[in-house]
């Protein structure tokens, strides 16, 4: 029985055993593993402070970081923008609409790489374009500025199906009465639509925010030579060997992730991360 | 809100729709550029020179052991996330308390936390284990701990929703132990979240690379691995015949999860 009684508690223990053994062996132990193996360089625990102090890491840590706000503000923008209008109207092809928006939800990075090289590569739509406007090929892809595009692009669905979520489940009768009581349109956005919608939008900018500071794939596919930390630390531990370093980056690249996204659920006051 | 329909749309409504078309074409022309380049003779020269099917042949005939591994992968993966996620799901549907929330908490880490990361952990920490490093059992892992939260999430959500103390409650006072409770009322009334995860988690199985890539050997290739493979190093229109074939793996299931959540949800 599972109500109430040491009966009970042996079950629920025994339900979640399975999942509690597999994920200490395979993931808590492993990360303790990781912490560890980043202090077993010849420098110690200065390959942590290496992170902060080495120009080429903390260079990359910071334009990472950059990118990821950069990544998180416009999608923001651009998916809050057409989520508010589409949880908002309803007119004929809006489930189609909504439909496409969403397909790059699961698209893998090295899609979206491929994606942003069908947009702006060599061959790119952009380009083609352009030549044919400007007589000048605009080609983009392989740098940061496509690693930019891939990451809005990717992060645009999920950012919009969260922010619809949370629109539909206003209360229509709030901005009703901020109307009633001669407020504008702008007015009624500003100050009761935007605060009502905080907590998502908190949580879909972390979301967002985090995976642009992780992902691998989309960089991975563009080009070897753009520094995010990923692509950094991928280099240490395949070309340089030198797995201390690596484990140490991979270390702080998790901390800095997790922290974003327990910080906008402590913000927000709803569970974030598996708002897939 | 503002549900208008007909005619009487302002300026703002139009600008609105006029933009979200945008970023719609922004998100789809690369999907229907890439579709046609899979079945273009020659992308360079354009649809002028003819369409085939040769570079999805070629695809198949050099690609198809990472489709199957992928698929492979995908279904032990459910399988797995089933067996060790449902019973969480419903333990902490049923007991609210900090070490649960704690647990809760813990669970959803693999995805904040970078998928580089975990897999340079788990080299660390396995690769020693040569056997184990080398089989797609390796991959399976990763695939597990990344994709077990949003099993958890999408069961507990139904589980939460529906009043299952009650309902168990009157089964127990007419004598059902817990085994009979859990497979004929506590699985049945939780089958639209069990459905939706387990859709989740064979489409972001079949797709996962930030993992994969480190976690994989030669010989254990994933369909991603194999996309970033033909990315790098193959002619566009065989990098595009491969992307095809992977939408056509994953959208299917991407719309039956969406199919499954407006079924789902009260009607408006």
């Amino acid at each position: 029985m599972i109500q109430s009684g040491i009966g009970s508690r042996v079950l629920a223990l025994a339900l979640v055993a399975p999942a509690v053994a597999v994920f200490g062996a395979f993931f808590l132990l492993p990360l303790a593993r990781l912490f560890v193996v980043g202090l077993s360089g010849p420098e110690g625990w200065r390959t942590y402070a290496a992170v902060l102090v080495e120009p080429r890491y903390l260079e990359s840590l910071v334009s990472t970081m950059l990118l990821a706000a950069a990544v998180t503000a416009v999608t923001l923008a651009i998916a809050g923008t057409s989520g508010l209008f589409l949880a908002r109207n309803r007119f004929p092809g809006r489930a189609l609409l909504v439909a496409l928006l969403t397909f790059p939800l699961v698209f893998p990075g090295v899609v979206i790489g491929f994606m942003v090289i069908m947009l702006a590569g060599r061959q790119g739509l952009i380009g083609t374009l352009s030549e044919q406007v400007a007589g000048q090929r605009i080609v983009f892809a392989y740098s940061m500025a496509g690693l930019f595009l891939g990451y809005v692009y990717f992060s645009i669905p999920r950012v919009l199906l969260t922010v619809m979520a949370a629109a539909e489940k206003l209360d229509p009768q709030q901005a009703e009465a901020a109307r009633a009581l001669g407020a504008r349109p702008w007015q009624v956005l500003v100050h009761v639509v935007l605060p009502a919608l905080k907590p998502a939008l908190l949580s879909a900018g972390a979301i967002c925010f985090a995976t642009a500071m992780g992902a691998f794939g989309t960089a991975f596919t563009l080009a070897t030579r753009i520094d995010v930390l990923p692509m950094v630390i991928y280099t240490e531990f395949t070309l340089q060997a030198n797995i201390a370093m690596a484990a140490a980056l991979s270390f702080v690249l998790g901390i800095v992730t997790w922290l974003a996204l327990s910080l906008a659920r402590s913000l927000a006051g709803t569970s974030v991360a598996a708002a897939a | 809100m503002t549900t208008v329909t007909g005619a009487r749309h302002g300026v703002a409504f139009w600008l609105q729709l006029g933009f979200t078309l945008l970023v719609c074409m922004l998100l789809v022309a690369p999907m229907l550029l890439s579709l046609l380049a899979g079945v273009t003779e020659n992308y360079l020269v354009g649809i002028e020179s003819g369409l085939t099917t040769r570079w999805i042949a070629e695809v198949l005939r050099g690609y198809s052991d990472t489709i199957l591994l992928s698929l492979q992968v995908a279904l032990a993966c459910l399988a797995a996330t089933l067996v060790l996620g449902v019973p969480v799901a419903y333990v902490l549907a049923r007991r609210g308390n900090w070490l649960t929330r704690l647990f809760e908490e813990l669970l959803t880490m693999p995805i904040a936390v970078p998928g580089l990361a975990t897999a340079l952990a788990l080299i660390i920490t396995y690769g020693g284990v040569g056997e184990f490093r080398r089989s797609w059992l390796f991959i399976l892992v990763g695939h597990v701990l990344f994709t077990l939260p949003f099993m958890v999430r999408s069961v507990l959500a139904v589980m939460s929703a529906v009043d299952l103390r009650t309902l168990e409650e009157g089964a127990a006072s007419l004598g059902a132990g817990f085994a009979r409770r859990f497979f004929t009322i506590v699985l049945p009334n939780s089958l639209p979240g069990i459905l939706s995860g387990s859709l989740m988690v064979v489409t972001l199985s079949i797709g996962e690379f930030n993992l994969t890539w480190l976690l994989h050997t030669p010989l254990t290739k994933t369909l991603p691995v194999g996309l970033a493979d033909s990315y790098a190093s193959l002619r566009i229109e065989i990098g595009s015949a491969y992307t095809l074939i992977f939408f056509v793996m994953v959208i299917p299931l991407l719309l039956l999860l969406q199919a499954l959540a407006r079924f789902g949800q009260p009607p408006r």
